[in-house]
């Protein structure tokens, strides 16, 4: 659907494994992220939903490159039409692309606000940073604080701060709102729609389905470690009908204004996968075809979505 | 025989700021009450003073008339938000659900435990798991009360729903007294037979109060 | 068959290096008396083949007194080691768990005992004790507890404040019960470890005191009273004396070291994965 913007994060067919110990001494190789397929465009709010475990927050290390050692990446991954590779991941990382972190821990406690939100940039953009604070409405004061002295939504800003300095085409957010109220949900959630029309990529990342629908142009639906559907925003407020993928249904027929409906069993272990589609265990329609092979990604009414049986 | 918070003030230390100030709040049997506000409010505070985790700088809380008991079972218990820092991850959930000093095989059903998850480690499970464990372990002991401090805010809804349809049930069936600490008012709503929002109200005791909603 | 991943060969090395120490031990126990036994004709011999370090002043075998001057060093190092973590389990334990007062104190204690260098207090103490084995062990067991008392008073300390402990207080256990089944369970691994890494300490502190002559007795085959008395021929050129029974001290002691450290790896969950 978005075509004619210019695709700058392309992510197709990745897959990240890692090797754990498993009893005592036996290593084996589990797979927490498959098949993930997602694509960016400048100027868009992609929001990647879906339950604790499928695979989310690794989504954004994979992108950054900062998974741990013993983790292996599949797959391909391309910037703005470029292969993005480990080299290039560390030179964007930080000037290109950039992370909001998920909580104030991520902030060093005995550092000066503004000094991190600079990081390494030299000469000390000062300018830059009051007007930049300036427009989240962090008083003039807040670049000499401690993070302690920070509330939890001037603390929220500060993190945003640090990822809009960079000038980044690319921002990740990982989970920016677990724990505020509707109130500071949507004024952080704005700071993205504003990057958004700077003409910045933004990946939401984030469990609170109702917010990402509100506020990203598509939600991907995670299930897994892979994307079960990728839908304009728009189909999840008209209703589960305009909805693909049977477990996007299932989300928002849980939804305490919805239904509150929840659907039997549990989101299959990394190294317990099933052999064919993932959520066939749990799915209502499933036949022998979706218990036998892994659905292709495939284009139904505007929106990606992989079933055997999505119409 | 009401759970009770009768003006209540909290702070941490002297010289620091007043958590809450002047609050009052009553639960009864059978009533669920959905406490709603922004963080910074003491709601996660408040939550720990009435399942006794903390005691109150002033005030009381009281069970039936009586202060909640210092010794054994506590009939008000607190359900975290964060379901693997409420269990020792050393044992194994077997051992973790015994604590509690009984099993029922009922309740075991009703969450959709699964046999082979007694034996594993805390590790092992997601958080939407875990945190059937730690409702579940509540109801094992016998609570009266359950509190629930923002107990599905890290889960995705369809496990918050499968979550809240158990307490829901059991509640009703033992004639329990349910408080549901949450900032999601669509939540709030679909649970409780009564709303508090802090962020509104002054004094929380005054039932008719126009920020005080009846939904059902 | 497939390459042994590195756990494999952590916990391959560390029973390698628990049997070396074990096989170097009964043999320094169980090695008659006899084999030690001096004879002139045979004095101040270089290594050879039959003799491998050399002999004495006096013709004894030097690699039969040198394991079986270990064995003496180990068990006093291990006696000591075991006295010293005994006492930093209870003093921790009392810290962490007692008033605040009494937290204070023992803190002041632990800054006291550490402020003296060891090799001091132990030679004071063994020396007030009347040396031998049994000044020996006071001393070193009066000083080695400091730093695993420190780390287990932390452990204790940040234990206790976890929610699981309060929660498990909610459901009506008693202190006693959470402190024999949530926090004892933590803390045997983390002593046996702590116990491990002193025992080098205690070893060489032992060798050292015996040396300058403030330990053990002359006529006991330790390894500090050998390297002793080597000092007064190595001026002659018995360099074999002196060099031999220092290296294999120094090798044991590493390999206690490591293999505590290699313990501590397999043990502990944060590095396991690594």
């Amino acid at each position: 659907m978005n075509e004619k913007k210019d695709i700058l994060l392309e992510i197709h067919n990745l897959s990240v494994s890692f090797c754990m110990y498993h009893h005592g001494l036996e290593q084996r190789d589990l797979q927490v992220i498959s098949d993930l397929h997602l694509n960016v465009a400048a100027g868009e709010i992609v929001a990647v939903a879906g339950s604790s475990g499928s695979g989310k927050s690794l989504l954004a290390s994979a992108i950054l490159g900062i998974l741990p050692g013993n983790a292996t990446v599949r797959g391909q991954l391309y910037y703005k039409g470029k292969e993005l590779t480990k080299e290039r991941q560390g030179q964007l990382r930080g000037s290109e692309i950039a992370l909001v972190p998920q909580s104030v821990t991520y902030l060093d406690p005995r550092m000066k606000v503004g000094a991190q939100a600079v990081g390494h940039k030299r000469p000390y953009p000062t300018g830059k940073l009051r007007s930049l604070f300036q427009r989240l409405c962090l008083p003039e004061k807040t670049e000499r604080l401690y993070p302690f002295q920070l509330s939890g939504g001037m603390a929220r800003r500060v993190l945003v701060s640090t990822a809009l300095i960079t000038d980044a085409q690319l921002v990740i957010a990982d989970e920016p709102t677990p724990g505020m109220g509707l109130g500071q949900a949507m004024e952080a959630l704005g700071m993205f729609r504003e990057m958004a029309k700077d003409g910045k990529a933004v990946i939401l990342i984030t469990h609170d389905i109702d917010l990402a629908f509100e506020f990203a142009d598509r939600v991907a639906v995670f299930y897994a470690g892979t994307t079960v559907e990728i839908a304009p925003a728009s189909d999840f407020k008209r209703g589960a009908d305009a909805l693909r993928h049977p477990y996007s249904k299932a989300l928002w027929k849980a939804l305490p204004q919805n239904g509150f409906q929840p659907i039997g069993g549990f989101q299959p272990y990394a190294g317990n996968l099933p052999k064919g589609c993932l959520f066939a265990p749990r799915c209502p329609h499933k036949t022998a075809k979706c218990e036998d092979s892994v659905p292709a990604i495939k284009e139904v009414r505007g929106g990606e979505v992989r079933c055997h049986h999505a119409t | 025989m009401p759970l009770e918070a009768r003006n209540i003030s909290f702070r941490y230390h002297k010289r620091q700021p007043w958590v809450l100030e002047n609050r009052s709040l009553s639960l009864c049997r059978g009533e669920r009450l959905a406490l709603l506000a922004p963080s910074g409010y003491g709601k996660t505070t408040l939550a720990l003073l009435l399942s006794g985790y903390l005691k109150p700088t002033k005030g009381q809380i009281l069970l039936d008339e009586k202060p909640l008991p210092q010794k054994g079972v506590c009939p008000v218990q607190l359900i975290y938000q964060h379901p693997e820092k409420a269990m020792n991850p050393r044992w194994r959930l077997k051992r973790v659900l015994e604590e509690s000093g009984g099993m029922q095989q009922n309740i075991l059903d009703a969450f959709g435990i699964e046999h082979a998850w007694l034996n594993r480690f805390p590790g092992e499970l997601s958080g939407g798991e875990l945190q059937r464990f730690c409702v579940a372990r509540a109801l094992l002991s016998g609570a009266d009360y359950l509190i629930c401090d923002e107990i599905s805010t890290m889960l995705d809804v369809i496990t918050q729903a499968q979550i809240w349809k158990v307490i829901l049930e059991e509640g009703e069936k033992r004639n329990m007294g349910i408080l549901a600490v949450t900032h999601n008012w669509h939540l709030a709503r679909r649970i409780a037979t009564r709303i508090v929002d802090l962020q509104v109200s002054e004094a929380l005791a005054r039932p008719a109060s126009p920020d005080v909603y009846f939904p059902r | 068959m497939k390459r042994f991943n590195r756990r494999t060969k952590v916990v391959v090395l560390t029973a390698a290096m628990a049997v070396i120490l074990a096989a170097v031990y009964t043999a320094g126990i169980f090695l008659p008396g006899d084999a030690v036994a001096g004879s002139f004709l045979n004095a101040k011999k270089p290594p050879s083949w039959e003799q491998p370090f050399g002999t004495d002043a006096l013709g004894r075998d030097l690699l039969m007194r040198t394991l079986k001057g270990l064995a003496v060093s180990m068990t006093i190092g291990l006696a000591a080691s075991l006295i010293s973590a005994l006492i930093a389990v209870f003093v921790s334990l009392a810290a962490a768990a007692g008033s605040k007062r009494l937290d204070a104190f023992v803190n002041w204690v632990i800054d006291l005992v550490m402020s003296v260098p060891h090799t001091i207090l132990v030679i004071l103490i063994s020396f007030a004790m009347g040396r031998g084995v049994r000044g020996l062990l006071a001393g070193i067991a009066a000083t080695h507890w400091c730093s695993l008392a420190r780390l287990l008073r932390a452990e204790v300390l940040q234990l206790r404040s976890q929610q699981y402990i309060a929660v498990s207080r909610k459901l009506g256990k008693t202190s006693g019960w959470i402190f024999a089944h949530h926090l004892l369970p933590h803390l045997i691994p983390q002593f046996f470890v702590g116990l491990l890494l002193l025992f080098p300490h205690a070893v060489l502190h032992e060798a050292s005191v015996s040396f300058l002559g403030f330990g053990l007795p002359p006529e006991q085959p330790a390894i500090g009273i050998i390297l002793s008395e080597s000092m007064r021929y190595i001026s002659a050129g018995m360099w074999w004396q002196a060099v031999l029974p220092g290296l294999t001290l120094v090798l044991i002691v590493l390999l206690v070291d490591r293999l505590g450290d290699n313990l501590r790896m397999v043990l502990d969950p944060h590095s396991a994965q690594e």
